[in-house]
C-alpha cells in the first residue's frame, strides 16, 4: 500500500523496488515501458500464429485446415490482436521508454494512472482472446466470421462471442485514452526548462498528434460498439432499416475511427525514423518544422476522409467526390514526409546498421505502400479493387513497413541504451534481409491476386488463383520464422553483450543519450537546462 | 511555473496495488455482463463481485491521493497535470456523445429520406416499401414497436433544462465561496447543487415511465426509440455519476479538504458538471425540440 | 467512350507513350503492356463494358502514374545510398538543410505533389461522373439483384422472371469450381441495364470484374449501378464482402448474349414460369411419393448449404434437422419457421416459394433421415398457414 508519509527529497531516488511487486504495482515509466513491449511482442506472436495459419489455409485452393467460420475467426482476431495488442501497445511501451527520457522529465506526467492504462490491456486481450475460444465450447454459439470490421447485420447473427469482442473494444479503448491523457499531459506539462514546443524531438511531437488523434476517434468508436450492443440484445434498431436505421451508419463510425487509426499506428514509426536517419546520416533532419507541419496536417485531413472505405456502399455523386479529393490530398503531406526522409540522407556521410537498414527499407516500401493507397482511393478505379486482394495487398504494404518496421528500427536503436548491450550486428542484418524480403515475396503477389479478381476474407478459392497464393504462402512461412531471429536477438542482448556506451551511435543527439546506459531507475530528477 | 519547482520534486507514487485491482474489477465486470446479456444464469452474481470490487478501488485509490494531497506532496506541476487530464479526459467524453449525436443526424438527414424515396438511394422506397415517406419522429418503414407518440419539449424536459441551468451557476456560486474562503457558502452552493442534480435524474425517470407506460414509446419504437433512450440514457448516467461525484466533494468540504488555493478536486468535478449541462443544452435542441 | 478492343496478344513495346511508360513501370515484368498483363492474370480482365472501360484506363493511369513516381523515389535513394556513404568519404553536409532548398522546400513539394494529385482527380471526377449517374432512359433495363446467404436471385423486372443463382459443387463445375453457378445471369449485350441491388439478409456485394461496377447489397436499401455491355462472353465474378459462413460460395456468372438470343431466352423462362404456377395452383392432393421427390430436390438447392444433405446442420451455426424438436413436432411450428424465418439469423423467411414447394419440403423434412413423423403435408394447409 502507498505510503503517504514520504520526504519528497529522497523517498523517490531510492532503488528499483524488488520483486514481482516491481513489475504488477509499478509506478516507473521504464518498467511500464517494458511491460507495454513485452506485451506487444507475445501479441506479435499470436497475431502472426494466426496470419500463419490463414496463410497455410491459402496455400492451396479447397478446404484443407480450417473450416470457413474458423478461417473468418482467425482474420477477426489475427488483425484485432496485431493492430490494439501489437502496434499501438509497441508504440506506447516505446512513448513509455522514451518520452520522460527525452524531454528530460522525471516520470510520466501520472504515473500511477500510467500503470492502470497498461493493466487493461491484459485484461483486454484475455476478453479477445475468449471472444475466439468461447465457440468451440458447449453453449458457446457461433464464431466471429465478420471480419475486423465487424459490419452489422452480420455481426448481429453472431452468437455471444460478439459481446465478448465488444466488450474488449471498450477495454482497449479505456487503456489508449487514458495512456494518451497521459502522454499529452506528460508532453505539454513536463518538460525540461527550455524545451519549447519547437525544440521538442519528433518522436515526442508524432506521439503528441498520436494521442491527439486517439482521444478524438477511440470515443466514436466505443460509441459505435455500444449502439451494436443494444441493436444486439436490447431491441434498438440503429442498424436496421426496418425501423429506420441504417447499416452503414455503422460503417460510418468505424471508420470514423478506423481511418485516423491508421495514422495512429504510423506516427509513431515516422517519429522514430525522424531520430534514427538522422543519426545514421549525420547531419540534422531536414525540415522539422516542416515535418511538424506534415503531421499536423496528416492528422487534421486523415479525420475528414473516412468513406474512402466505403465507396461502394452507395454515397451520392458529391460525397464520393469529396472523400476522394481529400482522400488523394493526403499525398501531399505524406510525401513532404517522405521527401524530408530523403533530404535527410542526401549528402549525409551514411552507416547501415540494423536500424537504419529498416529505415531505408521503410521509406521505400511505405512509399510504394501508400502510392497504391492512392490508387485505392480514385473511386472509379475502387470500384474494382475494393475488398479485394489488392487491398489487403496495400494495407500491409504500409502496416508492415510503415508501423511495424518502424518499431523494429526503434527496438534495435534504443535497445543498447535500455539493455546497456550491443545488439549483435551481424545477425541484426541477417533478420533485416531475411525479413524484408520474405515480407515482399508475401505481399507483393496479392496485388495480381486482387487484380485478377481475388476477394478478400475467402477460405476457398478458384484454381486460376493458385500460384500466387502458394508464392505468397511461402514467403509467409519464411516471414514468419524469421521473427524468431528476433526474439532471440532481444533475448541475447538483454543477457549479455558488447557493453554500450552512452551514445553507441556516433550521430545520435538528444537528451536519452546523456544519460547512462542502461539509464538508472530514476532519471532527470532534477530537470536538464535546454539552451 | 518557475524553473525551480520543475522536476526535482514532483511527486512520483509509490508502487500501487490499484491500478492492477483495477484490471481485474473491470474484467470481472464485463465478463459478468457479456454472461448477463446471453442469459448465463451466473452473470448477474460475477457482475456485482466485478462492481463491488471496482468501487473499493475507487474507494482506496482516491483515499491515498487524497492523503497524498493532504500531506502537501503535491506541487504546482501536479496540480497543472491533474487539470489537464481531467479536461481531455471531458475531450474524449465529448467525443464519445458526438457519435450518438452524429448518429442521431445521419438518421434524420441521410437515412432516412432515403427510405422514404429522396435523393441518391431513392429507388428504396419504390422497389422496398412503396409508398412509405419518412418523417422525424419515426420508427421506420416497417414501424417496429407499434404506433407511439413523441417526447414533447415543453413539459418536464424544459423543468429539467431550466434545473440542470441552475444547479450550474449553484456549482459556480459554491465556487465563490471555495475561492474567498467562505466554507458555509460552498457547502451550501454544493447541497443545492446535489439536490437538483437529484431532482433532475428523478423526474427523467419519471419520464421514461410516462412514455413507456402512455406514450407506447420505448426502447424498441424504431430509430426514435432507439436515439431518444440512448442519449438521455447515457446523459442521464453521467447525471448520476456527476451526482455521486459531488457528494464526495462535499464530503470532503465539510472536511476542509479545500482551501483556496488548492482544490482541483472539486473544479474538476466542477467541470465535469458543467459538461454534462452542456450535453443536455444539446439533448434538449436535437432530441427534444427540433 | 468505348475504345476499340486491343488485342490481347500485342507485340511489346508499342510506339504510343502510355503503353511504353506501363511497360518501363512495372519493375517486375519490365516489357509486358496492360492488355498483356491481362492474359496472365496480373491485371484487370478486358473489361466488357462502356463504364468498365474508362475504369480502366483510370486504373492504368494511377498506376502509371505511381510507378512513375516509385521509379524517382527509388532512383534518388538508391543515388544517395551509393553516393553519400561514410565509407566512401563522403563528408556530411551539415548546411543542406538550410541552403535556399532546405528553406523552400516545404513549398516546393507540396505544389508538385498537388499538381500530380489534381491530375489524378481530374481524370478520376470526369470518369466518376458517367460511372455514378446511372442514365435516365426510360427504356433501361432493370434488373434487381438481391444477395441471400448464400445464394443470389436476379429479377428481371421488366420481364417477369426470376433467375436463383447458387454455386455448383466440385464434382459439377470441376476447374470452374467457385466460379460457375446453376443458372446464371443472362444479360443481352448493347442495351443499357439498370441494377438495383438489396439484401434479404446481412450485406454482400455485387462484383463481376469484366463490368467493374462494383456495390454493396445491403438489406432494407437499394443501391443502383448500371452497365452497357460491349461484347458477348462469359463473365465471372465473386461476393466482394464477407457475408458468413459461405461467403466464398457466392460466384456471379454473366453471360452475355445478343439480344435476339436473349429474347428467345426470355421467352423460354417465361413459359417454365406459367408452367410451374400452373402445377402448384391445382387443387390436387399430392402423394407423399410426390411431394417427397419434389422435395429432395428443392431441398437440396436451397436448404443443404446450412442443414447440410444429410441433415445435420454444422452446429453451432446451422442446427441439425435430422431428429430435430421442430421437423419432428407439431407442423404447425415447422411451417411457421419455415414461412417466416427467425430475425437476427441466418435462416430467413421462404414465404416467396409457392404452397406447393413449401409443401413437398416440409414433408421431405419430415419423411427423410432419422425423421419417420409419416406426415404429408398439402399446399392446402400451406395456404392457411401463410
Ligand atoms: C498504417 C496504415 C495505413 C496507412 C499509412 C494508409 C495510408 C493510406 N491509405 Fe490505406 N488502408 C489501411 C492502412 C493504411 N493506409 C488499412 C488497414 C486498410 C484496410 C482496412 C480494411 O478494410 O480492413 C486501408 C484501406 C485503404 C482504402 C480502402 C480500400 C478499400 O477497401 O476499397 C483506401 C482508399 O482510399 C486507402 C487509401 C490510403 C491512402 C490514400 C493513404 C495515404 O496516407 C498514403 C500516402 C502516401 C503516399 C502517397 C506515398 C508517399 C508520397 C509521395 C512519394 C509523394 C507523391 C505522391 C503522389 C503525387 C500521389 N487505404
Ligand atoms: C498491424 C497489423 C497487421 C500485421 C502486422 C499483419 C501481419 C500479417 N498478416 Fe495481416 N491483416 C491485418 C493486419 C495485420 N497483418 C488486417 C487489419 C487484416 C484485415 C482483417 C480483415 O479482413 O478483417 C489482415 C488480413 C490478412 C490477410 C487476409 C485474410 C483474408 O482477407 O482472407 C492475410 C492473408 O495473407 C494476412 C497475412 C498476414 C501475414 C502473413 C502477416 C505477417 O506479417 C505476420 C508475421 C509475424 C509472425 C508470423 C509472428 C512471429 C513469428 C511466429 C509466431 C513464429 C511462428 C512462425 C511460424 C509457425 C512460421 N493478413
Ligand atoms: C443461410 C442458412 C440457412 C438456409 C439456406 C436455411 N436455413 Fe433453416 N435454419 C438456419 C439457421 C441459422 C437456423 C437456426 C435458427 C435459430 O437460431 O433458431 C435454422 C433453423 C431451421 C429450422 C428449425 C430447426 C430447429 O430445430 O430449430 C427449420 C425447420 C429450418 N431451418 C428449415 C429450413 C428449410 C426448410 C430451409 C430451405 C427451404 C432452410 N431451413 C434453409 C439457417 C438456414
Ligand atoms: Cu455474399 Cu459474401
Ligand atoms: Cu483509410
Amino acid at each position: 500500500m502507498t505510503t503517504t508519509t514520504l520526504t519528497h527529497d529522497e523517498a523517490h531516488h531510492h532503488e528499483a523496488p524488488q520483486g514481482w511487486r516491481r513489475w504488477l504495482f509499478s509506478t516507473n515509466h521504464k518498467d511500464i515501458g517494458t511491460l507495454y513491449l513485452l506485451f506487444a511482442l507475445i501479441m506479435l506472436f499470436l497475431g502472426g500464429a494466426s496470419a500463419m495459419l490463414i496463410r497455410m489455409e491459402l496455400f492451396q485452393p479447397g478446404i484443407q485446415l480450417i473450416d470457413p467460420d474458423l478461417y473468418n475467426n482467425l482474420v477477426t482476431n489475427h488483425a484485432l490482436i496485431m493492430i490494439f495488442g501489437g502496434v499501438m501497445p509497441a508504440a506506447a511501451g516505446l512513448a513509455n521508454w522514451m518520452i520522460p527520457m527525452m524531454i528530460g522529465a522525471p516520470d510520466m506526467a501520472l504515473p500511477r494512472m500510467n500503470n492502470l492504462s497498461f493493466w487493461v490491456l491484459p485484461a483486454a486481450a484475455t476478453m479477445l482472446i475468449l471472444s475466439f475460444v468461447i465457440p468451440f465450447f458447449p453453449g458457446g454459439g457461433t464464431q466471429i466470421n465478420t471480419g475486423w470490421t465487424i459490419y452489422p447485420p452480420l455481426s448481429l447473427q453472431v452468437g455471444m462471442s460478439m459481446d465478448f469482442l465488444i466488450f474488449a473494444i471498450h477495454l482497449l479503448g479505456i487503456s489508449s485514452v487514458l495512456a494518451s491523457i497521459n502522454i499529452i499531459v506528460t508532453l505539454l506539462n513536463m518538460r525540461a526548462p527550455g524545451m519549447t514546443l519547437l525544440k521538442m524531438p519528433m518522436f515526442c511531437w508524432t506521439w503528441l498528434v498520436t494521442a491527439f488523434l486517439l482521444i478524438l476517434v477511440i470515443p466514436v468508436l466505443a460509441g459505435g460498439v455500444t449502439m451494436l450492443l443494444f441493436d444486439r440484445h436490447f431491441g434498438t434498431s440503429f442498424f436496421d432499416a426496418a425501423g429506420g436505421g441504417d447499416p452503414v451508419l455503422f460503417q460510418h463510425l468505424f471508420w470514423f475511427f478506423g481511418h485516423p487509426e491508421v495514422y495512429i499506428l504510423l506516427l509513431p514509426s515516422i517519429g522514430v525514423l525522424s531520430h534514427v536517419i538522422p543519426t545514421f546520416a549525420r547531419k540534422p533532419l531536414f525540415g522539422y518544422k516542416s515535418m511538424v507541419g506534415a503531421m499536423l496536417a496528416v492528422a487534421t485531413i486523415g479525420m475528414v476522409v473516412w468513406a474512402h472505405h466505403q465507396y461502394t456502399v452507395g454515397m451520392s455523386l458529391g460525397a464520393v467526390t469529396y472523400f476522394m479529393i481529400g482522400t488523394i490530398l493526403i499525398s501531399i503531406p505524406v510525401g513532404l514526409m517522405v521527401f524530408n526522409f530523403i533530404a535527410t540522407m542526401w549528402r549525409g556521410a551514411m552507416t547501415f546498421e540494423t536500424p537504419m537498414l529498416f529505415a531505408v527499407s521503410i521509406v521505400l516500401m511505405f512509399t510504394f505502400g501508400g502510392l497504391s493507397g492512392v490508387m485505392l482511393a480514385v473511386v472509379p478505379a475502387d470500384m474494382q479493387y475494393h475488398d479485394s486482394m489488392f487491398v489487403v495487398a496495400h494495407f500491409h504494404y504500409v502496416l508492415m513497413p510503415g508501423a511495424v518496421f518502424g518499431l523494429f528500427a526503434g527496438v534495435f536503436y534504443w535497445l543498447p541504451k535500455w539493455t546497456g548491450h550491443m545488439y549483435d550486428e551481424k545477425l541484426g542484418k541477417i533478420f533485416f534481409w531475411t525479413n524484408v524480403i520474405s515480407f515482399n515475396i508475401t505481399f507483393f503477389p496479392q496485388h495480381f491476386l486482387g487484380l485478377a479478381g481475388m476477394p478478400r476474407r475467402i477460405v476457398d478459392y478458384n484454381v486460376m488463383f493458385t500460384e500466387f497464393n502458394v508464392i505468397s504462402s511461402i514467403g509467409a512461412m519464411v516471414f514468419g520464422l524469421s521473427h524468431l531471429l528476433l526474439l532471440y536477438i532481444v533475448i541475447k542482448t538483454i543477457r549479455g553483450g558488447k557493453k554500450a556506451e552512452n551514445r553507441p551511435w556516433e550521430g545520435a543527439k538528444g537528451l536519452e543519450w546523456e544519460l547512462e546506459s542502461p539509464p538508472a531507475f530514476h532519471t532527470w530528477t532534477t530537470a536538464p537546462q535546454i539552451k | 511555473m518557475s524553473v525551480k519547482e520543475h522536476s526535482g520534486n514532483y511527486f512520483i507514487p509509490d508502487p500501487s496495488p490499484w491500478p492492477i485491482i483495477g484490471m481485474v474489477s473491470l474484467l470481472t465486470t464485463l465478463i459478468g455482463a457479456a454472461l448477463a446479456i446471453n442469459g448465463v444464469a451466473i452473470g448477474q452474481v460475477v457482475i456485482v463481485a466485478g462492481l463491488l470490487l471496482f468501487f473499493y478501488l475507487l474507494f482506496g485509490w482516491f483515499r491515498d491521493v487524497i492523503k497524498e494531497n493532504l500531506s502537501d506532496c503535491y506541487n504546482k506541476q501536479v496540480d497543472t497535470s491533474f487539470r489537464m487530464g481531467m479536461l481531455w479526459f471531458i475531450a474524449s467524453e465529448v467525443f464519445f456523445f458526438l457519435s450518438f449525436f452524429g448518429a442521431l443526424f445521419y438518421i434524420r438527414n441521410i437515412a432516412l429520406p432515403w427510405l422514404g424515396g429522396e435523393g441518391y438511394l431513392g429507388a428504396t422506397s419504390e422497389v422496398l416499401y412503396s409508398g412509405f415517406e419518412s418523417a422525424w419522429p419515426s420508427h421506420g418503414p416497417r414501424e417496429l414497436g407499434g404506433d407511439f407518440q413523441p417526447m414533447g419539449p415543453w413539459g418536464i424536459p424544459a423543468i429539467n433544462t431550466l434545473i440542470l441551468l441552475s444547479s450550474g451557476v449553484t456549482v459556480t456560486w459554491a465556487h465563490w465561496g471555495l475561492k474567498i474562503d467562505n466554507q458555509k457558502q460552498l457547502v451550501r452552493g454544493l447541497i443545492a447543487t446535489i439536490a437538483l442534480g437529484l431532482l433532475f435524474v428523478s423526474l427523467q425517470a419519471y419520464e421514461y415511465g410516462h412514455a413507456y407506460a402512455e406514450l407506447n414509446l420505448t426502447l424498441e419504437t424504431g430509430v426514435y426509440g432507439s436515439t431518444f433512450y440512448m442519449l438521455t440514457g447515457f446523459h442521464g448516467f453521467h447525471v448520476t455519476m456527476g451526482a455521486v461525484m459531488l457528494m464526495a466533494i462535499l464530503g470532503r468540504s465539510m472536511k476542509s479538504h479545500f482551501s483556496a488555493h488548492n482544490h482541483f478536486a472539486f473544479e474538476g468535478v466542477a467541470w465535469y458538471w458543467h459538461f454534462v449541462d452542456v450535453v443536455w443544452l444539446g439533448l434538449f435542441v436535437f432530441v427534444y425540440w427540433l | 467512350m468505348i475504345q476499340p478492343e486491343a488485342k490481347p496478344t500485342k507485340p511489346h513495346g508499342s510506339p504510343n507513350l502510355k503503353h511504353s511508360l506501363n511497360g518501363a513501370l512495372l519493375i517486375t515484368l519490365p516489357l509486358l503492356t496492360g492488355e498483356a498483363m491481362a492474359e496472365y492474370g496480373l491485371n484487370f480482365p478486358e473489361p466488357a463494358a462502356g463504364v468498365a472501360r474508362e475504369i480502366y484506363d483510370i486504373h492504368m493511369l494511377t498506376m502509371t502514374i505511381a510507378t512513375v513516381l516509385l521509379i524517382i523515389v527509388f532512383a534518388f535513394v538508391f543515388y544517395s545510398l551509393y553516393f553519400h556513404r561514410k565509407s566512401r568519404g563522403y563528408p556530411a553536409d551539415q548546411d543542406f538543410h538550410n541552403s535556399w532548398f532546405g528553406n523552400w522546400s516545404w513549398v516546393i513539394v507540396p505544389v508538385l505533389v498537388l499538381g500530380v494529385d489534381l491530375t489524378i482527380a481530374g481524370k478520376a471526377d470526369a470518369v466518376l461522373k458517367s460511372v455514378w449517374d446511372v442514365p435516365k432512359e426510360k427504356n433501361i433495363m432493370d434488373v434487381k439483384v438481391t444477395g441471400h446467404q448464400w445464394w443470389w436471385e436476379f429479377d428481371y423486372l421488366d420481364h417477369g422472371i426470376k433467375v436463383e443463382s447458387r454455386f455448383m459443387p466440385r464434382e459439377q463445375s470441376g476447374d470452374l469450381y467457385l466460379r460457375e453457378v446453376d443458372n446464371r445471369l443472362v444479360l443481352p449485350t448493347g442495351t443499357k441495364i439498370r441494377f438495383l441491388h438489396t439484401s434479404a439478409d446481412v450485406l454482400h456485394a455485387f462484383w463481376v470484374p469484366e463490368l467493374a461496377v462494383k456495390k454493396d447489397a445491403i438489406p432494407g436499401y437499394v443501391t443502383e449501378t448500371w452497365a452497357e455491355l460491349t461484347r458477348e462472353g462469359v463473365f465471372r465474378g465473386q461476393c466482394a464482402e464477407i457475408c458468413g459462413t459461405w461467403h466464398s460460395r457466392m460466384p456471379i456468372v454473366v453471360e452475355s448474349v445478343s439480344p435476339e438470343r436473349f429474347a428467345a431466352w426470355t421467352g423460354e423462362q417465361q413459359a417454365i414460369k406459367v408452367a410451374a404456377a400452373a402445377e402448384a395452383s391445382t387443387d390436387k392432393t399430392w402423394s407423399m411419393d410426390e411431394l417427397l421427390s419434389k422435395g429432395k430436390a428443392l431441398y437440396e438447392t436451397k436448404c443443404a448449404a446450412c442443414h447440410q444433405v444429410n441433415g445435420m446442420g454444422l452446429p453451432p451455426a446451422f442446427p441439425a434437422l435430422n431428429g430435430s424438436a421442430i421437423t419432428n413436432g407439431p407442423i404447425a411450428d415447422h411451417l411457421h419457421i419455415v414461412l417466416n424465418g427467425k430475425p437476427d439469423t441466418a435462416m430467413q423467411p421462404w414465404g416467396s416459394l409457392n404452397d406447393l414447394e413449401i409443401a413437398a419440403i416440409v414433408t421431405y423434412e419430415r419423411n427423410t433421415w432419422d425423421n419417420k413423423t409419416g406426415d404429408v403435408v398439402q399446399p392446402v394447409a400451406v395456404k392457411q398457414a401463410r
